[in-house]
């Protein structure tokens, strides 16, 4: 018989029984959905992790650092040339860094510890540039008070929840993170600090003795006291113990506004002139985490160190892999047990229309047509019940999202996507519901294909 | 339409027997039976119930194998041929008539006869309009799309007719074909039959245990009892009768 004709038939067969035909459909549609809502919850935690994870900056970032720095315990370990012949970490070094394939952006890290006066009196804390991009693509300074820098180089800051509270006087209590941000912000925002720091400045025409350094390769700095009004303009919650490059800082300052004041940075064993200046270490933002690797490497065939938590997200991946797994796993039970209920319909079936497959034998049709027959019916309530099964699902995942989302707003939290639904689960869904209908035929089939005609069709 | 040459052999079955096993006993349905049928003969099976004649029809439909001996249809061994070539057989060669008609209940008259054509992989449009022509044949064209439990046994058993013949098989095989039927319906069905056998040439077997239908129609009986040929009787009479309205030319 034709594909098309066999097909025909069995669709004709299941609207014959169309009530039983359609109890069997619902408990494959069961099934599905109970697959499609799991997975979609999973799929949906996960895609929220990642998007929280690469905000974060950990895993689309690498540091890479001058090998000069003798600070950097890994060298000994990193191939590439040895510590001496490192190449510089300046602005060109950077810019060759921001051409590479996969590179968003790289700006250097500058951090230094120094002193702001807010009403006259002074406090030491460590201070870092941040740059204008993390505005948007950073999620440093989500729940900020506030606002954000107005632009590149504005003269203004953002503080710190815990610098906020030194500021105002405030002690914070042990183990108690329940600080309101607002309330610290309200008498800051709009104030003003002045930062005192040293600057390097370029060497003077003819060198002078004390307050200078003079270095082998004749390349000389003096450093000049000064000091810059910065406008507070928000305070944020950041934790400045996390593992965020600029979160070490309690201060935060455009970074452009950083480099232009040519702060002398402790611990970096500057060696340019300040018109040239070399860094510590770039911040390189990559636009995939999965290209971290390979930027990775090529700063390192640079000559650089890097480094980046790429591996971390892999366990996160493999995590979800797993629970990706068991998810599938519970929802797929739901299935296998319509797929009991197809083979219970179709051997129903057979013993119903024994003699019609008598009738269809005698009349000369193969053991292939009536197999393909039985199977088309088990494809085809697959494909309804997998279809009806992938809308339910959707509808099941997405109820769960509006609860939850209720919940979360009664718990003062921002509401998440914690579902979804790809094209590749839809299609996936189908297809797994349709294989599983048709592994549930194959039995049945079988046994319609072999039945005796001589037997079938005394059969009444 | 040509007819097929009457000396060629349509059936042969050599020694043919049919055994089954009922619990401890073997029950012997077929017990070595030797028949000859030629192309275009009408033959009738007749005995009483039990006697073999559905079993022997069965063997030479290719629905069911011997349990040892040979049958040969138009030079087709089928206890050789495989399961495939069975139903290749059954498609191609041989049209079955049965007592209780048959006809899927599920189908309209012009789905059940198109079945055979289905099998056979006939285009969609092609198909359409052959059982149409076939029904039209038997008298049925305004029957069509009605289902098998709207029409009176008569009908069915000739919507059934135009089924079996739907592939011009060489071989009509009718299991009580007139079982179901009172004498008026079933006289119309026995006269189709006559008219396929002598318009088409085509060899028919029909199972009966009506003498008098037997010797109406058929210008061979054969008698079975207990699984054996008794009896094997040209009936002449009916071969005259059936000469006469084969030189007036067809119904068709």
């Amino acid at each position: 018989m034709k594909l098309y004709d066999i097909a025909d038939l069995a669709v004709r067969n299941l609207r014959e029984s169309i009530f039983r035909n359609s109890l069997t459909t619902i408990g494959i549609s069961v099934g599905v959905a109970s697959l499609v809502a799991m997975l979609s919850l999973g799929i949906g935690l996960q895609q929220l992790a990642s998007r929280r994870l690469q905000k974060s900056g950990l895993f689309d970032t690498v540091v890479a650092s001058s090998r000069r720095d003798l600070r950097n315990f890994r060298e000994t370990r990193e191939e590439g040339p040895a510590p001496a012949e490192s190449p510089a970490l300046d602005e060109a070094a950077r810019k060759k860094i921001e051409e590479l394939p996969g590179v968003v952006e790289a700006y250097p890290d500058i951090r230094f510890a120094t002193d702001l006066r807010f009403e006259d009196k002074p406090h030491l804390t460590m201070v870092a540039g941040v740059p204008f991009s993390a505005k948007s693509n950073n999620d440093a300074f989500d729940g900020m008070q506030g606002s954000f820098f107005s632009s590149e180089a504005a003269a203004e800051v953002i503080l710190q929840k815990s610098f906020a509270e030194e500021l105002l006087g405030i002690k914070p209590k042990a183990g108690s993170d329940d600080t309101n941000i607002a309330e610290l912000a309200k008498p800051l925002l709009g104030k003003e600090l002045v930062m005192r720091y040293a600057e390097r400045s370029a060497p003077p025409a003819a060198p002078s003795e004390a307050g200078s350094g003079e270095l082998a390769n004749g390349a000389a700095y003096s450093v000049v006291s000064r000091q810059q009004a910065l406008k507070i303009v928000g305070v944020t919650d950041l934790d400045p113990d996390s593992m965020r490059g600029t979160a070490r800082a309690r201060v935060f300052l455009p970074l452009k506004l950083a480099q232009d004041l040519h702060v002398m940075q402790s611990g970096l064993r500057d060696t340019a002139p300040s018109d040239q200046p070399t860094y510590a270490s770039l911040s390189v933002r990559v636009g995939n985490p999965n290209q971290v690797p390979a930027v990775e490497d090529a700063i390192k065939k640079m000559g650089f160190s890097a480094f980046s938590l790429v591996d971390a997200t892999r366990s996160m991946r493999q995590f979800f892999a797993v629970l990706d797994g068991f998810l599938a796993i519970f929802g797929s039970l739901a299935l296998a047990v319509a797929s009991i209920g197809i083979v219970n319909t179709l051997v129903m079936a057979i013993l119903e229309r024994r003699r019609e497959i008598g009738i269809m034998k005698a009349l000369g049709a193969s053991d292939a047509d009536v197999r393909g027959l039985f199977f088309a019916e088990a494809g085809a309530m697959g494909l309804v019940g997998g279809a009806v099964g992938v809308s339910l699902g959707w509808a099941i995942g997405r109820l769960i999202n509006f609860g939850t989302n209720i919940y979360l707003e009664r718990q003062h939290f921002p509401p998440a996507q914690i579902w979804s639904v790809p094209l590749w689960l839809v299609l996936g869904a189908i297809a797994f519901s349709m294989i599983v209908s048709l592994l549930s035929g194959l039995y049945p089939a079988a046994r319609a294909a072999r039945l005796d005609p001589v037997q079938a069709l005394r059969y009444e | 339409m040509e007819l097929s040459d009457p000396n060629a052999l349509a059936v042969r079955t050599e020694s043919v027997c049919r055994h089954y096993r009922m619990g401890e006993a073997s029950v012997r349905a077929v017990d070595g039976i030797s028949i000859d049928i030629r192309a275009g003969e009408f033959v009738a099976l007749l005995g009483a119930s039990g006697s073999g004649k559905s079993s022997l029809l069965n063997l030479v439909a290719g629905l069911d194998r011997p349990t040892s001996g040979a049958v040969t249809v138009h030079g087709n061994n089928l206890a050789t041929l495989s399961r495939e070539q069975l139903a290749k057989y059954r498609l191609h060669t041989v049209g079955m008539v049965f007592q209780s008609f048959n006809l899927i209940p599920s189908m309209s008259l012009l789905e059940n006869v198109e079945l055979p054509l289905r099998f056979a992989e006939v285009d969609r449009r092609e198909r359409s309009a052959l059982a149409g022509t076939a029904l039209e044949r038997v008298g049925l064209s305004a029957r069509l799309a009605h289902r098998p439990m709207e029409l009176s046994g008569g009908e069915q058993q000739r919507a059934s007719l135009a089924r079996a013949l739907i592939n011009r098989p060489k071989l009509l095989l009718a299991d009580e074909p007139t079982g179901n039927l009172d004498s008026r319906t079933g006289t119309e069905i026995m006269e189709l039959i006559r008219s396929f056998n002598q318009s088409m040439g085509m060899t028919v077997l029909m199972v009966t245990h009506e003498q008098s239908l037997a010797e109406k129609y058929a210008g061979r009986m054969l008698h079975l009892a207990d699984g054996r040929l008794v009896d094997d009787i040209a009936n002449d009479n009916a071969r005259k009768r059936s000469s006469a309205p084969d030189s007036q030319g067809e119904p068709q």
